[in-house]
């Protein structure tokens, strides 16, 4: 294992530190926890929005903690769920009073963490609502699953619902914009190298030199085929036949849409990939209306990268609009 | 058999030493089927249980197991700290102020924690987890009146509910993001549940010998 790293144990704190002293201007974390907060919060009568889950996944979620976005990220370890006290902890400190939403990926531990620290902050008198975002078309949805897995996706949920909370938007009013993001927010993605998690020192799975695996989730869980590597147009059209299928399109429709590298794919790379994503929507007359490259929900040091498409409506593009000015994520 | 505070905080720390024992073997049996920190997690959740409760030995068996659950929610994290940080606070519970616990109270803290799991984890027998490993040793303790003997015959009815994880698919956690792939291996949770229950086993015969 070779990192920048001093001791695995402390990566997730060290890490919050640094970032405290790269914004205070934006975020402050609450002493004791792995809990990033507005630099202001809480925010009297505004909708607070809370999301996380496990480290790893910079710069989600405490990146997006900010004006039009977030007002608290947990970090758990890496790639595990933070605990119930921990997000209990974050709900407390950004309710407003006007109640607070959890973003929950879906994934069976973030589940019953979430769900515990909701059960403890309603104890508490606190109004909680939540959401569950599961954009990853790879994995099957069925009864015999725990459902599809939320991946980048859930960025473009931070952003909505982040804005509708700014707007003024009641617990109920950002919900369910929420819950039409994830209804219209679709996701695939794919990994070239595996990743390490710094406690275990050594990757999760292998990949051969011309190997590439379709469909990898943001943990390093399988994906839906292993193959030999593939040309980044072929790779791309492979996606987005996934993701176009999943829900229907039609010409004139129109998208955001989101190309996230996981943690080592270059730009450049990215860019080829957005060449053929915008090809091919354009061949569908489905109109581009927002584009996002870049690192938004990583997996450590993967080498990889996923789509999304968000399919928009006119409430859509106006808090895709909306002003957000968190530290990674700025829009003025 | 009569168990007091003192020798409950001595089982729970042989649960804790086990878990430790196990760790890579548990993190790589997580490795083949889920994300690969099953054994990490456990094993730091029960080396802060090992020090909350070291100075507990004059409170009673309810807080003590209560104070374990709290632990295991707040240091294990994933799907395992809730369910069995819930399972240990139902245990808790279900024993309430008691200063010492009878081979009696076995059947009633397990089936407590058994039904914690399986409202916390929305999860029934047969779907790889916890519960094929926990419930048929419930059953086993239930089915006659409790001794060392029916005991051994819960933590083989354990085990053999490991085994049987083998032969089914994940349809709970991250496991069941495999399908079919899941056949062959053997379930984390379920292993870490037999191991639990056969370190109690142990320390309970020690005692009694």
């Amino acid at each position: 294992m070779k990192k920048i790293i001093n001791n695995p144990e402390n990566v997730v704190q060290e890490m919050l530190d640094g970032m405290v002293a790269a914004y205070p201007q934006y975020v402050r974390k609450i002493d004791g926890f792995e809990v990033i907060v507005r630099a202001n919060a809480p925010i009297k009568g505004k909708v607070a929005l809370v999301s996380g889950g496990g480290s790893g996944h910079e710069p989600s979620h405490a990146g997006f903690v900010g004006k039009g976005m977030l007002d608290a990220g947990v970090a758990g370890a890496v790639f595990t769920s933070p605990t119930p006290d921990q997000v209990f902890e974050a709900i407390k400190a950004v309710d407003g009073g006007a109640g607070v939403l959890l973003v929950i990926k879906n994934y069976t531990g973030d589940i019953m963490n979430f769900e515990m620290a909701g059960e403890m902050a309603e104890a508490e008198g606190i109004k909680v609502a939540s959401v569950v975002v599961n954009d990853d078309v790879a994995v099957e949805d069925s009864l015999y699953t725990s459902g599809r897995r939320g991946i980048a996706g859930t960025v473009f949920v931070h952003k909505i619902a982040g804005a509708k909370a700014e707007a003024g938007g009641t617990l109920e009013d950002v919900k369910a914009v929420a819950e039409k993001v994830i209804k219209n927010t679709r996701s695939m993605g794919m990994a070239l190298t595996p990743c390490i998690v710094p406690a275990a020192g050594k990757p999760t799975f292998t990949l051969a030199e011309d190997e590439m695996e379709i469909g990898m989730g943001i943990h390093g869980e399988p994906g839906t085929k292993r193959t030999h590597i593939m040309q980044a147009d072929d790779l791309v059209d492979h996606l987005m036949e996934k993701i176009l299928d999943d829900i229907p399109y039609k010409s004139g429709d129109e998208v955001a849409v989101m190309i996230n590298g996981l943690g080592a794919t270059p730009l450049m790379e990215q860019f080829i990939m957005n060449r053929r994503v915008s090809e091919i929507l354009k061949k569908n007359g489905i109109t581009v209306y927002r584009t996002f490259v870049g690192e938004f929900m990583t997996s450590i040091e993967m080498a990889g990268a996923s789509i999304t498409l968000l399919k928009l409506d006119d409430e859509f593009k106006q808090l895709l609009d909306a002003q957000a000015d968190t530290p990674a994520f700025r829009q003025l | 058999m009569a168990v007091n505070s003192a020798e409950l905080i001595e089982i729970i720390n042989l649960i804790a030493h086990d878990i430790q024992k196990n760790r890579d073997f548990l993190t790589e049996l997580d490795s083949a089927i889920g994300d690969a920190d099953h054994g990490i997690n456990m094993s730091k959740g029960f080396k802060a249980v090992t020090e909350k409760i070291s100075t507990m030995a004059d409170k009673d068996c309810g807080s003590i197991l209560k104070t374990v659950g709290m632990t295991l929610v707040s240091t294990v994290g994933g799907a395992s700290g809730p369910l069995y940080g819930t399972a240990f606070m139902r245990a808790g519970q279900a024993v309430g102020d008691k200063q010492q616990l009878g081979f009696e109270d076995i059947p009633i803290l397990l089936d407590a924690a058994l039904e914690g799991i399986k409202m916390r984890g929305k999860a029934v027998k047969g779907e790889k987890t916890i519960i094929d490993a926990l419930e048929p040793a419930v059953e086993v303790l239930k089915s006659s009146p409790m001794d060392i003997k029916l005991m051994n015959a819960a933590v083989k009815a354990a085990k053999d509910g490991v085994e049987y994880t083998k032969g089914i698919i994940a349809k709970k956690g991250r496991a069941s993001y495999l399908g079919e792939r899941s056949l062959g291996h053997q379930d984390p949770g379920a292993t870490s549940c037999y191991i639990m229950l056969s370190s109690t086993y142990k320390a309970i015969l020690d005692r009694n010998n």
